[in-house]
């Protein structure tokens, strides 16, 4: 089955390895929202396909405030968590600051399944060439599809897509040079 | 559907050097075909083959069904200036030419009169975003708007294939990828084929199939995923 790649899906690639904790805390820097709005407002820039659920908000909000990074702005009347109104802290913003002045740690991928492939079509003499041509075949139809999606999408979509264009032209250009280096890694594996 | 562009087992070698040791496939009207592969692997050789600019040891190229090597020079050469358009990594544009001149410059070798060649032109030029430098040489503008200037002269004669070899490398990213936007749209919409030499996958990604050359063997990806 073809899977199309949605900006959720990889949005949920971004988001798997972020903080929702510091993205919410961020979104509150353009004033102060209701939990519900937060949700909505993360839904439509990092969550389309994969929405926030409102226990994950209501949960990270609960710390945030115990944290003293948000504090509640008003509380409307109904009661219940859905009614509050939170707003970001002094400390809030410097939290914030500091989260993005961070930065991530690099991963070097060197245990990816792609890279166990290569070698061990290597060690079993298998021919590594058409592995490597096959998976180019395979990363440019999604880089085709993210192509497509980039030129009718709005800013948030292109960078999304060049987000992960970049990535998968990262795995390809690894690729090619795995195949220019395929003769030499083969004497290395059978000396 | 009859292929417009076919490779039929071509074979080329340089000094006893093999370039090219078999490449078979075919490319329809319309369709964007882009040929990847390492250094030195054949792709160029491929694409002088396929455009007659290289004769092939071996083998055939037939365009509309017609064998290239049947042709006389002359034909060949007609062949080059109507139905075939030609982009390079660097534009090749002529220096002591306006850019308007230079998209012009194809329409005037096949007969066109001056204004209209140059009316053409600058529809052209506006259609690749760079009618505002269309009286400027190309030493006087930057190399994405060159790149645009050899679009457009690559597209001014309606060329059935465009053949364009690494027609983003000496670009950034951004104007790399607005010239392939361009590029492809325009030979879209002139339901022309491009043939589109190339070791970027970024750019690869605006084709519709790619063909894989390694050790001057040609391999087509369509139907391998």
């Amino acid at each position: 089955m073809q899977r199309t790649y949605t900006r959720g899906l990889y949005v949920v690639c971004i988001v798997a390895g972020m903080s929702i904790g510091h993205t919410l805390l961020a979104l509150l820097e353009a004033g102060p929202r209701h939990g519900y709005d937060l949700k909505r407002t993360f839904d439509d820039h990092f969550g389309q396909d994969r929405p926030l659920h409102y226990g994950q908000v209501y949960s990270t909000m609960s710390r945030l405030l115990k944290n003293g990074l948000v504090e509640v702005d008003g509380i409307e009347a109904g009661g219940g968590p859905e009614r509050k109104r939170y707003a970001i802290t002094d400390a809030g913003v410097t939290d914030v600051d500091g989260w993005l002045r961070t930065p991530e740690k690099p991963e070097p991928y060197l245990q990816s399944t792609l890279y166990t492939k290569v070698v061990l079509a290597l060690l079993t003499g298998r021919d590594a060439n058409q592995l490597l041509d096959t998976q180019r075949a395979e990363h440019l139809r999604l880089m085709r599809q993210l192509t497509r999606r980039k030129s009718g999408g709005d800013l948030a979509d292109q960078l999304i897509c060049d987000h992960a264009l970049f990535h998968l032209e990262a795995d390809l250009r690894w690729l090619e040079l795995a195949a220019a280096r395929l003769d030499r890694l083969a004497k290395e594996i059978h000396p | 559907m009859t292929a417009l562009l076919t490779a039929e087992g071509l074979h080329k070698s340089y000094a006893s050097t093999p370039a090219l040791a078999g490449a078979d496939f075919t490319i329809d009207a319309g369709e964007v075909v882009a040929v990847m592969g390492p250094s030195g692997s054949g792709k160029s050789t491929l694409l002088h083959c396929l455009a007659g600019l290289v004769a092939p040891d071996a083998g055939r190229v037939r365009y509309q069904g017609r064998d290239l090597a049947g042709l006389s020079d002359a034909e060949r050469s007609a062949l080059r200036r109507g139905d075939f358009g030609f982009v390079f990594q660097f534009g090749r544009l002529v220096p002591e030419l306006s850019c308007v001149e230079n998209v012009a410059l194809p329409l005037r070798l096949t007969g066109t009169k001056r204004k209209d060649a140059e009316a053409r032109a600058t529809e052209w030029l506006a259609r690749l975003e760079v009618d505002d430098v269309r009286h400027h040489r190309p030493g006087q503008i930057s190399g994405g708007q060159g790149q645009r200037v050899a679009v457009a002269r690559a597209l001014v004669g309606n060329p059935r294939v465009i053949f364009a070899d690494e027609p983003t490398g000496a670009l950034d990213s951004l104007n790399g990828e607005r010239v392939m936007e361009l590029l492809v749209q325009a030979a879209k919409e002139s339901s022309a084929a491009v043939v589109l030499v190339t070791h970027e996958s970024r750019v690869a990604a605006f084709s519709d199939r790619e063909v894989v050359v390694r050790d001057g063997k040609a391999r087509d990806m369509a139907g391998a995923v």
